[in-house]
Parts: C-alpha cells; structure tokens; sequence
C-alpha cells in the first residue's frame, strides 16, 4: 500500500472537483488521457501572460525567456528518461507522430524491398499504420508477434519470426487496450542480435514505470505529455544520436536548416533538423511541470498506489462473479475480464455478458464515472480475441479505492440489469 | 391515427417526467427499445444497415395503404431506445407527412446531452435515411 496523501494529490487537480449527471466525477479514462495538476494550468496561463515570444531567433527578452523555459523542458525529459544527451529528445506532437517520424525518415533512408518489420498483436493503430504505410512503398513485410489469451506475447514466435531480414521492431511497451507490460528488455535485446532497429511506444508506460533508455537500450522512444499529466499536442521522440544523425529530415521548414538558398539547402543539427517550423512553445513548457509533478511524487509511489487501485477493482469484479453466480441460476460469469497478464500497469478491460459496452458506458456516465468503451484503437487486437469491445476502466495517482468502490456498486447494477 | 406534432409532444410530455435523471432517461430508452416490435432477421442486411453509427442500428422501411411503416432494430439496447422514438414518430404515416414533418422533440428532450456529437451523426444519419426512404415511396406513387 503507498504511502501517498491522495487527498492532497487530488486536490492538484482542479477538474475532479466537479458533478457529472448530478454525481461526483469518478475520472477512470486516465488511459486515454490523464487530467492536468494546476501547476501545469498555472504554467500555461503564465507563459501567455507574461513570457509568449518565438524561440530560437530573436534578440529579445522574452524571446531569451521562453527559449530557455523550452529548453528547460527538454533537459527535463532528458533525466526523466536518462537520455545520454539531450539532443536526443526531440519535440513533436505527441506519439502518433513521433512514430510517423521514424517511419518516414528512418523507413524511408534504411527499409528495402524484402525488409521486415515486426509489430506485435497489441499495437495502438498509431503503431501499426506508419508501418504499413512505408512496408508498403518499400515492399517490406509487416510481421506480427502474437500473444495469448492473457494478453502477453507469445516470445517463441517473435524468436522464429526474427532474422536476418529483420530491421525494425516496432513494439508497444505497454498495452492500452490490456494494459500488458511487454519485456522489452529482452525484446530490444534480441533484436539487437540480429542487428535490428527497435522503437518502444511508451505512450502508457511513461506515466507507470521508470524509464531509462540507457539501461533499455532502445534506438527510439516514443512519449506522450498528455498521458503523462501534461498537455496535449505535445510529445517527444528519443532517438540514439547516430541514428537521428543518419536519417533525413521529417518536414521541411523554418527552425530545421542551416542555411537555404534556391539552389540547395543545408540542414540543422539535431534535435532541431526534426523541429521544422514554431512548435507548440507554451505546451512544452508547462509538460516541465507535469514531469516535475511525476518526479516529485516518485513513480515508485505513483505505481504502489496504481497497483492498489487495480487490485481493488479485479477482486471486485471477481467477487462480483461469484457473487451472482452464487445468487442466480447463470452458468457463465456475468464479466469477462479481458488482459490478465502478470505484469501489468492500472488498466482493467472487461465486458458484462448480455450489455453491449456502449450501454455500459452510459449507464456509468449516468453515475458520474467516465470510463472508455469500444476498441480503444486496437482493431487487430479485438478480432484475435473475438470482441469489437470493451469497457476500460483505467486508474491514476489521484483516484481513490473509494472512487473503485463506487464504480464496483455501479457494475453490480449493470450485472443486475443485464440478467433481467 | 395520432399526427406527428402530437406523438413528439407526448414523448416530450414523458421525458420531461425525468427531470434530467439521466439515469432514469437511460432506463426508459432501454424500454422503449425492448418495445419495438421484432425484426426478421431476413431484414438486417448490409443494405439496411444507418451508417456512420457507433453501434449497429438497421432500419427497414415497406409500404402499406399508403403508408410507410418502419422496422428499426439496434446491437445496443440505449441506441435501440433512440431509434425507437423516430419509429414512434414517423411509422404508419404517408410519405408526405413524413416529408413535411420537422422534428422538433429532439432538442427538447435533450438528446445531444444523451448522445454526445459523435453518436448525434449517427442519429442525423438515421433521419436522412428515414426520410429518403419516404421521398422514395413518395416518387414511386406518383
């Protein structure tokens, strides 16, 4: 159990303190986005009013003054992920696109016809699609690790699906959809072994687990700040240095060259030969106070408390189970619950027998609790385990075990209600 | 037969019976749903099929002594509940009064609140759809 003052924690977050149909807000949608402290708010209102210049030219001071506070930021995420250097962290919009970079860059200079590419059964579609894309204009094979019926990959199959014509795998770290912790480790490290290239999608793991890509050993990472307590359109791209050296430009523009004249143009040093055009100042700068806000709480603490959360809420729904199948007539558990891997971060899927997961949604919308439903983007992943959806509660630092009581009492009723 | 100002100002009556508990609005709709009359599973086709719907949602239309009469089903017992209303509205009367009709209930009811924009497409999409198949029979009787 952690030792964290929830409360005040809570108290941070100025978006909870508020009803939803009548009821107070049980935010359990952390997964697809998590709330923002005040102190990341306080940063936004702040930069707009008092330091909002363009970065990198001018000889102004505010311009000084927001370049540095950008800047601060990226030597920020350069400890938070123990990057060697710091122009290796590279800004984008967020992880769609810090993948999208690498596809079209990297793919583009170093993907033959007859390369493979290896994703895994659990990929977010942001993870999937820029790989098809570029597999397709190389004729390079996309190739798929699958998993079981936990929701952890099958490592025997990546073994045989490995080789020499293997250049990139591409893996999620963690699962949204599931919320499976992947071994990347020895995933990176096989794939080392045949001297391919590996990026991690960390668009979950980075708010759960400590990150270190030093000691991971990943040529590219892939972050989000809005998962992570920060703003959105903001992410960063981690990339070993001499593989970023190596690839070309992503788009071409202000801020990405060195000099430009009609008849030919030479490009910038990273990390800016992949920051073409003004980027997004005032989110970078206010996601430095979402990561201090990680930091300060420990992502050990972070993680203690998750656990909590999604060990209270998997009994529950177990004890529900039984519950009914002890009351009623039922000869198949009312819930499912889907992704039961060992390792796992504070993310539960499951689906209630005879309720479709859009009424279930609503249902505990009607009470206050914002969960997701559908196919949480992972198309591929729901046909291998036969659904077109879930409902996914997803737990964060600043719920509480009295928030999972409450959603466990509004599932008890959507059991009731299905079986009538 | 009751007009179709008539039938939206009964379900207005009803809903406003709710006072906003959207819980309670949910609980109906759901009932409503299971009101409506089976569909033969012969009519849930591809070609039947609202598109643009989060969930399945099937409207099959035929013509009767001049009157359209509408088969709606849904995956989901809420959206079933939706669809239900405009069945409530809009079957069992001419092409024409169909056509003339203007909706005026959704909004009062609060639906959008109910469905959000995304799944508010996808009920703009079951109304197009219900009033071409009435333009449709309209055109075939002249």
């Amino acid at each position: 159990m952690s030792k964290l003052d929830i409360i005040s924690i809570r108290n941070q977050f100025p978006i909870l303190h508020q009803e939803v149909n009548g009821k107070p807000l049980v935010y359990f949608d952390n997964a697809a986005t998590t709330q923002k402290p005040q102190a990341v708010i306080d940063a936004l209102v702040k930069y707009y009013n008092t330091d909002n210049a363009n970065i990198h030219r001018a000889a102004h001071t505010l311009a000084a003054r927001s370049t540095d506070m950008f800047e601060d930021t990226r030597k920020t995420i350069q400890a938070f992920i123990n990057a060697k250097e710091v122009e290796e962290c590279i800004f984008t919009k967020g992880v769609t696109e810090s993948i999208n970079l690498v596809a079209q860059t990297w793919g583009r200079k170093f993907l033959q016809a007859g390369d493979e590419v290896i994703i895994t059964t659990m990929e977010h579609h942001s993870n999937i699609v820029p790989w098809q894309m570029i597999c397709e204009e190389k004729g390079a094979i996309l190739k798929v690790i699958p998993i079981n019926e936990a929701g952890e990959l099958l490592m025997d199959d990546y073994d045989k699906l490995l080789s020499s014509k293997t250049k990139m795998v591409a893996c999620v770290w963690v699962s949204n959809a599931l919320g499976t912790i992947n071994p990347v480790k020895e995933i990176i490290q096989k794939a080392h072994a045949f001297g391919a290239i590996v990026l991690l999608d960390g668009a979950q793991a980075c708010s759960h687990l400590a990150v270190d890509v030093q000691d991971l050993d990943c040529d590219f990472l892939a972050v989000s700040s809005h998962k992570l307590y920060g703003p959105t359109g903001v992410g960063v791209l981690y990339g070993k240095r001499e593989l970023l050296e190596a690839m070309p430009p992503y788009q071409g523009g202000g801020e990405m060259i060195k000099e430009v004249s009609f008849e030919k143009t030479t490009y910038n040093e990273i990390p800016y030969k992949f920051e073409a055009g003004t980027p997004n100042i005032g989110d970078v700068i206010a996601f430095k106070y979402a990561l201090d806000f990680v930091n300060e709480i420990g992502k050990e603490n972070i993680s203690a408390h998750e656990n909590a959360l999604l060990k209270q809420c998997v009994d529950g729904l177990d004890a529900i189970n039984v519950k009914t199948l002890h009351a009623t007539s039922l000869q198949d558990k009312p819930i499912t619950l889907i992704g039961t891997a060992k390792q796992k971060v504070s993310v539960q899927s499951f689906v209630i027998n005879g309720m479709h997961h859009f009424d279930a949604g609503m249902m505990l919308d009607a009470k206050g609790i914002a969960v997701r439903t559908g196919h949480h983007c992972t198309q591929p992943l729901m046909n291998r385990l036969g659904l077109d959806g879930t409902i996914r509660a997803s737990f964060s630092v600043y719920n509480t075990l009295e928030e999972v009581d409450v959603f466990l009492e509004a599932v008890q009723r959507l059991v009731k209600l299905s079986n009538k | 037969m009751k007009n179709i100002t008539d039938i939206q100002n009964e379900i207005i009556e009803n809903f406003e019976l709710f006072d906003g508990d959207m819980e309670s609005i949910l609980f109906y709709l759901m009932d409503l749903g299971k009101k409506l009359p089976a569909m033969p599973e012969a009519h849930k086709t591809e070609d039947f099929i609202v598109k643009g719907c989060q969930s399945k949602v099937w409207v099959y239309p035929s013509f009767m002594d001049g009157k359209v009469i509408f088969e709606a089903d849904s995956n989901t017992e809420i959206t079933k509940g939706l669809v239900s209303l405009l069945v409530q509205v809009w079957s069992n009367q001419t092409p024409n009064e169909i056509l003339n009709s203007e909706l005026f209930f959704i909004e009062k009811i609060g639906m959008s609140r109910m469905i959000g924009s995304q799944r508010s497409n996808g009920f703009s999409n079951m109304i197009k759809q219900i009033k071409m198949y009435a333009l449709a029979y309209k055109s075939t009787n002249n």
